[in-house]
This record gives structure tokens, C-alpha cells and sequence, in this order.
């Protein structure tokens, strides 16, 4: 993969806004900013509920994904563009998403949502109809998604990369600083993860940086080992998928894996290594 | 705010009373002509303009951030290369308000 293989501009997708065989998805945790205004002809996808399974905490299953396309009228040929809020975390995650269901015909809209607002381009609250498809998805891809024995075990051998804000990762807060603090699990975080916060690969306008950039921000600075596998974690997942696309998608770097259990589960787990403080 | 959100929601995630006790909250609004902006962005940034967290404002203008105490910059992005910033304070169980005027 590399930038011209999973990443577009606005310019591009207004040009094809209403080409047949592309659909325009915009994916939020909180589905009202879709409401009140979205990129015309876009349809939308809301993080928690369409793609969490809704008592295990999981995905929806294979067939589970496969009807939420179906009825979003979205076929297994068409080229899905996805695009949201919070400098596009969800729309990250709804892509590595449907890469692990097998959907290899995606594309991430550079900016999302916060860049089409701040150019002023025309959002609209007509709400497109499609016609019901029969989708049909592949089993998960294990080679996309981490699981926490697989990260414990990762500890000291493979790159781990925590890309939270520097006070999550030493431990000072708990969730982001727009989030209250009064959570459950223990602060800080696993140890000999290298803290990149993602915010660190986008531009204030939300798009991604230039990949000259990017290298430099993860080898250089970081000292991730480009020749090593990858593990990406946050707190719930969603902002170590956009760190999973800018390593793998954007960078091209073969063995990334996001572990979307993350903190949120590491944190909570008995009994294993938990490091507090700066990074080392 | 349960375990398994992370995203901000316009405007910033409201709580009750009691638990803002507990919070070191920097909030505000922005507005042009004394009416509320409603398109843009409040960011809340460290030493060295450091990222910390990010909202879109809400329909009131609002934002509201849920920072360690300490010293932070707000910057606001709106539409038309709107750019501004303040200096501001945090700390524990005290509400920072801020205003902005495009």
C-alpha cells in the first residue's frame, strides 16, 4: 500500500459525488453531526452502533457485517470513500474494518470531515437512498487485529506504539482531556511501547502529513524499528487505527497490527506489567 | 461517559454537578457579533503546542475540555482561516471559562 492507494482529497471526492459505483460513507461515534449536515450523497455509519457487537464486547460477526452493508446498499464492487469527525479516528477504524472483513476497495477522505468544514464545501442533510445489495464479506483478516495475549507476548520483542496523549501514556489522565476522568482501569502503559501520539501524524486541519514527515516522526524520533512488526494501541482503538493506516496504508510498513482492546482492556487486565511515568 | 466512547461530541461532554467537583474544566464559547459560532474547532494544547484533545463546537458555540491542572493554550479553527488563541488555567473541582469573539 502507499498515500495514492488509500487516501484522496476533497477535490477528488466532490468530482465523484455522484459517480455510480462509489459510495460516500461517513462514519461517527456521535452520528449527529451527520444530521445536521453531510457531504452530498454520503450515507452514514455510526461506530458503536452498526459495527459493535452490542452485548460482548466485539465486533458485529461476519454475517452481522455483511447484513449492515447489504442494507446500506453497498456491494462488494463498489469503491467506498470514508470520511467523519475527530479528525477522521472513526473513519480510520471503519477502514481498517472493512479491510479485516475483506473489503480491499476502500479509500480515506485526507481531512474528513473538520477539512471539508473549515474549506466551506457544501454538506447537505438530504438523506440518499440505495438500493438493498446482497454483500457478502470474508472472515476476518488475523493479520489486521491484536489480541491482548498476542500484545503481552509483544512486550520487549515487537514495536508497540501508544498513540495517546503523553498524560494518558504516563499515567496523569485516563482518557482524553475532552473526556471526565473518572474511569476504572489503572493509568499508564505497557512497557517498552514507544508514546506517538496520533495527533502527531495529522496537520491541524486534519489531514495526514507528507510521508517524509511521518518516517521521520516514527523511526527517527520515535525509534520505532521499521523492520520490526508493529502493534498500535489507544484506549478503545479507534485513534491507533489511524495510527495503523499512516504505518501501514500510508507508509506501506507490511506487519502492523491494532489492538482495539487497548487501554481500556490492558488497563483492566490482573496481573499484567503496567510501566507509569515518561517514555523510556 | 462510559468506557467505550472516546469521541468528542460537539459542544464537549456534559456532566453533573457532583462530578464536576472532581474535574479541572476549561470551557467556553465563540462567537461572532454575540452570535454563536457554530462550524468550527476548539483545541486544547500542552507546552510547545502540543496536541492534547479537540472538539467541534456546538450549536451554542460551545466547547469544554476535562484537562490536569496546569497551563494550557485553547486555539480555536473556524471556516475563513479563522485561527485564534488564549492562554488559560486549569485545576482541580474550578471551572475555567473562556470566550472567544471572531
Amino acid at each position: 500500500m502507499s498515500r495514492s492507494d488509500a487516501l484522496v482529497d476533497a477535490d477528488w471526492v466532490e468530482s465523484r459525488i455522484d459517480t455510480p459505483g462509489t459510495v460516500i460513507v461517513e462514519v461517527d461515534e456521535d452520528t449527529s453531526a451527520y444530521d445536521k449536515g453531510h457531504i452530498p450523497s454520503a450515507i452514514k455509519i455510526d461506530w458503536k452502533k452498526d459495527l459493535q457487537d452490542p452485548v460482548r464486547r466485539d465486533f458485529v460477526d461476519r454475517v452481522g457485517f455483511e447484513a449492515l452493508l447489504s442494507e446500506r446498499g453497498i456491494s462488494n464492487d463498489d469503491t467506498v470513500v470514508l470520511y467523519g469527525g475527530n479528525n477522521n479516528w472513526f473513519a480510520a477504524y471503519a477502514y481498517w474494518y472493512f479491510k479485516l472483513y475483506g473489503h480491499q476497495n476502500v479509500l480515506l477522505l485526507d481531512g474528513g470531515r473538520k477539512k471539508w468544514e473549515l474549506d466551506s464545501r457544501e454538506l447537505t442533510r438530504d438523506v440518499p437512498s440505495r438500493a438493498r445489495t446482497s454483500y457478502t464479506a470474508s472472515e476476518q483478516d488475523a493479520t489486521l487485529r491484536a489480541l491482548r495475549d498476542e500484545v503481552i507476548a509483544a512486550i520487549g520483542k515487537r514495536n508497540l506504539v501508544d498513540v495517546r496523549s503523553p498524560d494518558e501514556f504516563s499515567g496523569r489522565l485516563l482518557a482524553p482531556a475532552h473526556l471526565p476522568q473518572e474511569q476504572s482501569q489503572r493509568g499508564g502503559h505497557i512497557p517498552t511501547a514507544k508514546n506517538v501520539p496520533w495527533s502527531k501524524a495529522a496537520n491541524e486541519d486534519g489531514t495526514f502529513k507528507a510521508d517524509q514527515e511521518l518516517t521521520a516522526l516514527y523511526k527517527d524520533e520515535a525509534g520505532v524499528d521499521f523492520g520490526k512488526d508493529t502493534i498500535a494501541y489507544c484506549r478503545i482503538g479507534e485513534r491507533s487505527a489511524h495510527t495503523w493506516f499512516v504505518l501501514h496504508e500510508i507508509l506501506g510498513l507490511p506487519n502492523v497490527k491494532n489492538y482495539d482492546g487497548s487501554w481500556t482492556e490492558y488497563g483492566s487486565l490482573v496481573g499484567v506489567p503496567i510501566e507509569i511515568g515518561e517514555g523510556k | 461517559m462510559s468506557d467505550d466512547s472516546c469521541g468528542a461530541p460537539a459542544g464537549g461532554v456534559t456532566i453533573t454537578k457532583d462530578k464536576a467537583g472532581k474535574e479541572a474544566i476549561v470551557e467556553g464559547r465563540v462567537l461572532r457579533g454575540g452570535e454563536p459560532v457554530a462550524t468550527g474547532y476548539a483545541r486544547l494544547l500542552g507546552t510547545g503546542d502540543e496536541f492534547v484533545a479537540e472538539v467541534p463546537l456546538g450549536d451554542d458555540g460551545g466547547f469544554r475540555f476535562f484537562a490536569a491542572p496546569g497551563d494550557w493554550t485553547l486555539r480555536v479553527l473556524a471556516p475563513g482561516g479563522v485561527r485564534l488563541e488564549q492562554a488559560v488555567s486549569a485545576d482541580i473541582g474550578h471551572v475555567t471559562t473562556v470566550e472567544f469573539a471572531v
